[in-house]
């Protein structure tokens, strides 16, 4: 059902953990719809994210969808990192199964969500969240 | 991992080596279709369709006459509910009642019957999966054909009190329908005693194979017909019978009713074992189901924190197979709706891991799955970012 790609991130997740005072931290998703994952991100002066981590509550492809993510960021710009899509993600893994394609979405949602967190923080504007909202309350499980 | 630990036998059981043997001569060399009664091929099939017919009667303290062979638990199940239904709507009565725990095989046949105008009440149950008679009492219409409850679940365990419902559902004159798919085999099922109008059975959940059940069918009950045809069994389920499955069934009941204390003695005390294990080695964790009113084999906690499908692969890496009732294992949005009419809230269901245990299981192979689980619960907490049970509630 899963890629090896997927099998050897969920099974050896990179970047699990957080990071104290953290630049930018950002969680989605809930627990009603049996996944929640919530990145920190350590950023430079040069706007470099330095260190990332990840804490997931969810099945095996949404493990694997924030290590990967997580992969995909690390040592990159903030610009970079903002236009990371879920379908990065999915390619990175070698596939999803369609009905798991929403984990990509939710790791790349994180991430944004940690970058709004990290822009709110520090008053600097970031290309391409201009138009973010942070999840709003009404929950729609995908 | 070398060794393969199969813990869900919910799912479907491994054919019996000797449920297996008396099949094999009935495919190539008692083939004959039983329908062929002028030659002793045919005559030598159709006595042991008979023999197995007789050994599933006698197991249910039911007549010959009373039981039919079908394809399997979810047939049966549809045959009881449509053929009630069919037989009796247009006699003033629309209205059945079930549990919001039953099989799908019984909530899908019920959402289809509203086309037809047909009603149906769910009975709720309570944090241990047990329905409330007064409920049932109060649910009950002058129009109510049916009543339809599952003997045990398949996902908590649960036994009802049959008999009782049996009581009521005599005393209203409303027939009552009994899916005992789990319960075959690890329940004492008398349908004298318990009231049974309609009894649905599965011959792979008892080390039989698969596609293949029966039903009970008290006689004298209005009743349609369900797969039209020719003339087998008694006319009221055609097509040519699968001989070597219905031999397979009657081996695999012979068993269940040869080895029956034994089978319960045996896996209560594993099944005690693995609650037990758990319960003690692992925190935050809560046991669904009733904690002793529950099948022999059946063992389901909820792993707060944690998510079900992750905990399966985890499972499967150290050679353990068991079942979820996360949404991500039923490919659905919402965990099981079993979990949920318990009263469990969305996120501690998804977290939710059912073992069933068969006579394969020895004492080390349950510590070695508590042993197990106890790791994989460490490592999959300490990368969510759930971490109580505040948490958890949110939203």
């Amino acid at each position: 059902m899963y890629t090896e790609t997927v099998m050897d991130h969920f099974r050896n997740p990179r970047n699990v953990g957080s990071i104290e005072n953290a630049d930018g931290v950002g969680q989605v998703g809930n627990p009603k719809c049996g996944d929640i994952m919530k990145i920190y991100l350590k950023i430079n002066d040069d706007e470099i994210i330095e260190d990332v981590k990840f804490e997931t509550f969810g099945c095996g492809s949404a493990i694997a969808s924030s290590s990967m993510a997580t992969e995909l960021i690390k040592g990159k710009s903030i610009q970079d990192a903002v236009e990371l899509t879920n379908k990065a993600v999915i390619e990175a893994l070698g596939g999803l199964p369609p009905v798991k394609v929403h984990c990509s979405v939710l790791a790349e949602q994180a991430v944004k969500s940690a970058l709004y967190d990290y822009s709110q923080k520090t008053h600097k504007a970031i290309k391409g969240l201009e138009n973010y909202k942070p999840e709003e309350d009404e929950i729609h499980c995908h | 991992m070398s060794k393969k630990l199969y813990l869900d036998n919910a799912a479907t059981t491994r054919v019996k080596k000797e449920v297996l043997d008396e099949m094999l001569k009935y495919f190539d060399e008692l083939y004959g279709n039983p329908s062929s009664q002028l030659y002793e091929l045919g005559r030598r099939s159709k006595e042991a369709i008979e023999k197995s017919r007789k050994t599933v009667a006698d197991f249910l303290n039911a007549e010959e006459k009373e039981i039919y062979f079908t394809a399997g638990g979810t047939e049966s199940d549809n045959w009881a509910l449509k053929g009630v239904a069919f037989a009796n709507f247009n006699k003033g009565k629309n209205h059945i009642i079930t549990t919001k725990i039953e099989h799908h095989a019984i909530i899908h046949t019920c959402e289809y019957l509203a086309k037809f105008g047909i009603e149906t009440t769910y009975l709720d149950v309570d944090r241990y999966g047990l329905i409330d008679l007064e409920q049932l009492k109060e649910s009950i219409r002058p129009e109510t054909m049916l009543i339809s409850v599952m003997f045990a679940n398949n996902e908590i365990g649960t036994i009802q009190p049959i008999e009782e419902i049996g009581k009521i559902a005599k005393e209203h004159g409303i027939l009552f329908h009994v899916d005992a798919v789990q319960a075959l085999g690890s329940v004492k099922i008398d349908v004298q005693k318990q009231h049974i109008d309609l009894l649905s059975m599965s011959a792979h959940k008892i080390g039989g194979p698969k596609g293949i059940g029966g039903i009970y069918i008290r006689k004298g009950t209005r009743i349609d017909n369900f797969i039209h045809g020719g003339g087998q069994e008694r006319g009221r389920r055609a097509g040519t019978e699968g001989v070597q499955n219905i031999v397979g069934f009657g081996k695999a009941v012979e068993i269940a009713k040869r080895d029956f204390d034994h089978h319960i003695e045996r896996l209560t005390v594993l099944r005690n074992r693995l609650i037990e294990g758990i319960k003690n080695n692992i925190p935050d964790v809560v046991l669904n189901g009733h904690p002793y009113t529950r099948l022999p084999n059946n063992v389901n906690f909820s792993y707060k924190f944690v998510e079900g499908e992750s905990i399966l692969l985890l499972l499967d890496m150290e050679g353990i197979s068991a079942s979820s009732g996360s949404a991500c294992t039923s490919g659905s949005l919402d965990p099981s709706h079993v979990l949920l009419a318990t009263g469990l809230d969305h996120g501690t269901a998804h977290g939710s891991i059912r073992f069933t245990i068969s006579e394969e299981i020895t004492e080390e192979d349950i510590d070695f799955t508590v042993e197990t689980m106890k790791k994989i619960i460490a490592k999959l907490r300490a990368m969510s970012p759930i971490k109580n049970d505040e948490d958890l509630k949110k939203n």
